[in-house]
């Protein structure tokens, strides 16, 4: 299984040139820039952990750069996203987000069911990763 | 008798009167902030002047009947006469005219596009003087827009909701929109929203008929969405049509439709503007955004000389509260002006749009941070168009590719798989720098050498197009300003 999520989820892994190229892209209109990460892929798991602040003020990818490969190099089994955000007033939120790691094997999700009345069903959608605690879930941790 | 005597004798003499002589026409009227402002194109009949014919229009679009009553002296009345302020020959169009008409917001109860449109376009549109008459635009005072609640959610809390950024959101209606069973209906559903599509919709003709009950289709649709979400890791939706005979009924379907945990359920024009606000009170009250489909619409806004602007019912969705509305693709089969367009999408995302006549915009609109209507792109629109779309509609936009996804040679879910690749190749290689007009078909090349459902879709359309003149095009074109 190959999660679909972020921007580019459908192409192939981007290249860190490419990275550096959407994040210029963020930059040149003023939105900060950040890094995060997580071992819980839910689809509404909406707060990843922050891989410190957003970098506010840079001109140059350079330093997200730098910031994506520690990210990476602490965390080799993890998802991590770039996020870039707008604060501009009608905005004032996410402009951006992409993945730029994910874990070499994901065994994605289950679909429970619980049957109800008159043939409804309540969906919920559960990772089999997340069968196991926290920070052993991808990979050889 | 002194001379304003004598005036005011003859305004209130008994019988008929002229509507410019009876105060609906004033040159020097200089609109107020709070003021509701109306642009008509009026076509009086031979013989009309077309001055009279403004002011007949203001006259029967506010108090005035056909004659004298005395019963106006009870009131404030020239605080209540709309009064036509301005008239210009429509450029290139002889016997037309833009009549500009200020309304005082005292005229409207607050919070009613019912009330407001039983107005402006109440009655006037049948009036024997003119030949013909069009509402081109309306200015809403941010008096007025403020007693609306706007969309339920609006672009940004829907993109916060579904957890996607940055790129337009994917889209497929069901086809055939009629004649499905709601187990075959559910596997369409299914199968495209897997393949990489965030929505499917119901069509504006799927409510509940013999073929497929709604509460059946409801179920396996959701099934369908279910299933594609665990496949995928990404939310995803379908619109339920929950459009029916009564509100109760509506609500009942909608009201399911939560249960099952849609998170998004759609009407159409066509069950009113009241029912419309209705819905979308639920809506926000429900947490489940809300689509409008514009059936209907193209009986009244495509022709230029009759009927209302879709730039004008734009506006009145905004005020009514959806969340989604259909407002064109200009490279699909469905009518649809490159420059109209825009305004459309500009007065549904924007939050300050100022007057633009080459796009048909023909007064400032301040939605005081009303939050913005996603705009639907839909009908006739194919992978091999992406880079036009882009360059379009930018990212704030639902790209609807029906038979474009499920017409695909390998699947249904191939065909999604192609619009969804497109799509992200194409919005990173504009984020890229890259010139997506002159650019975008090697754009799709390349992409489509990783991924043979693309390469497979646009050898199947790469070349269709729709290319017929417009019927609603802008009468204004923008000239080069000489430079000093």
């Amino acid at each position: 299984m190959k999660l679909r999520y972020g921007t580019f989820s459908y192409l192939p892994d981007l290249t860190d040139e490419e990275i550096a190229a959407q994040v210029k892209f963020a930059l040149d209109r003023g939105w900060p820039v950040s890094v995060e990460y997580t071992d819980d892929p839910h689809p509404r798991n909406v707060y990843w952990e922050m891989w410190g602040l957003p970098m506010f003020d840079l001109t140059e990818p350079d330093g997200v750069i730098a910031q994506i490969n520690e990210c990476r190099t602490t965390f080799p089994d993890h998802y991590v996203r770039v996020l870039a955000y707008d604060a501009s007033l009608g905005r004032q939120s996410t402009a951006m987000s992409f993945l730029v790691q994910r874990p070499a094997q994901e065994p994605g999700f289950l679909l429970e069911r619980v049957e109800g009345p008159d043939r409804t069903q309540r969906y919920s959608v559960r990772s089999y990763a997340t069968e196991r605690p926290a920070g052993a879930r991808y990979g050889g941790e | 008798m002194t001379i304003s005597e004598e005036e005011t004798k003859q305004r209130w003499d008994p019988g008929v009167q002229s509507y410019a002589g009876m105060g609906y026409y004033n040159a020097d009227y200089v609109p107020k902030d709070t003021d509701v402002l109306a642009v008509f194109r009026v076509t009086p009949q031979d013989g009309v002047d077309p001055i009279e014919a403004a002011a007949a229009v203001a006259g029967e679009s506010s108090t005035a009947t056909w004659t004298v009553v005395w019963t106006d002296r009870l009131t404030a009345n020239s605080h209540y006469q709309a009064k036509a302020y301005r008239v210009d020959e429509v450029p290139g169009r002889p016997g037309e005219y833009f009549a500009y008409i200020a309304y005082d917001i005292d005229l409207f109860e607050e919070g009613s596009v019912a009330n407001l449109t039983s107005s402006i376009i109440g009655n006037v549109f049948g009036f024997k003087p003119l030949k013909a008459l069009r509402l081109e635009d309306m200015r809403i005072p941010v008096a007025y827009v403020k007693t609306f609640q706007g969309p339920a959610h609006g672009i940004v809390m829907e993109r916060e909701f579904l957890n996607k950024y940055g790129r337009p959101l994917l889209g497929a209606t069901i086809k055939p929109k009629l004649g499905l069973s709601a187990r075959n209906y559910g596997r369409v559903v299914y199968e495209a929203c897997r393949g990489g599509l965030d929505f499917t919709k119901d069509d504006e003709n799927i409510n509940s008929q013999p073929f497929m009950r709604w509460r059946d289709r409801f179920l396996f649709a959701m099934e369908g969405v279910n299933r594609a979400m665990a496949e995928t890791g990404e939310i995803k939706g379908h619109y339920l049509n929950v459009t029916a005979g009564t509100m109760e009924e509506m609500y009942r379907r909608a009201e399911f439709a939560k249960e099952l945990g849609s998170v998004i359920v759609m009407i159409d024009l066509t069950i009113g503007y009241t029912a419309i606000q209705s819905m979308a009170h639920w809506a926000r009250e429900n947490g489940v955004l809300l689509h409008l489909h514009r059936a209907g619409h193209s009986t009244y806004t495509r022709q230029k000389t009759h009927g209302v602007s879709f730039r004008v019912i734009a506006k009145w969705c905004r005020l009514m509260g959806v969340d989604h509305v259909h407002a064109g693709t200009v490279v699909g089969k469905l009518e649809g002006d490159p420059a109209t367009t825009r305004g459309f999408y500009d007065t549904l995302r924007e939050g300050k749009i100022p007057a633009n006549l080459a796009n048909g915009i023909f007064f400032d609109q301040d939605w005081a941070s009303m939050p913005g209507v996603m705009p639907v792109a839909s009908g006739g629109i194919h992978a091999g168009q992406m880079h036009q779309l882009l360059d379009l509609f930018s990212d704030d936009v639902i790209l609807q590719f029906g038979g474009g996804t499920i017409g695909h040679p390998y699947g249904i879910a191939a065909g999604a798989e192609a619009n969804r690749v497109a799509l992200e190749a194409m919005v990173k290689a504009r984020n890229e720098g890259r010139d997506l007009l002159r650019e975008g078909p090697d754009v799709l090349r390349i992409a489509a050498k990783s991924c043979q459902p693309l390469e497979a879709a646009l050898a199947t359309w790469g070349e269709v197009t729709f290319d017929y003149t417009s019927t609603d095009a802008p009468d204004f074109v923008p000239t080069a300003s000489p430079s000093a």
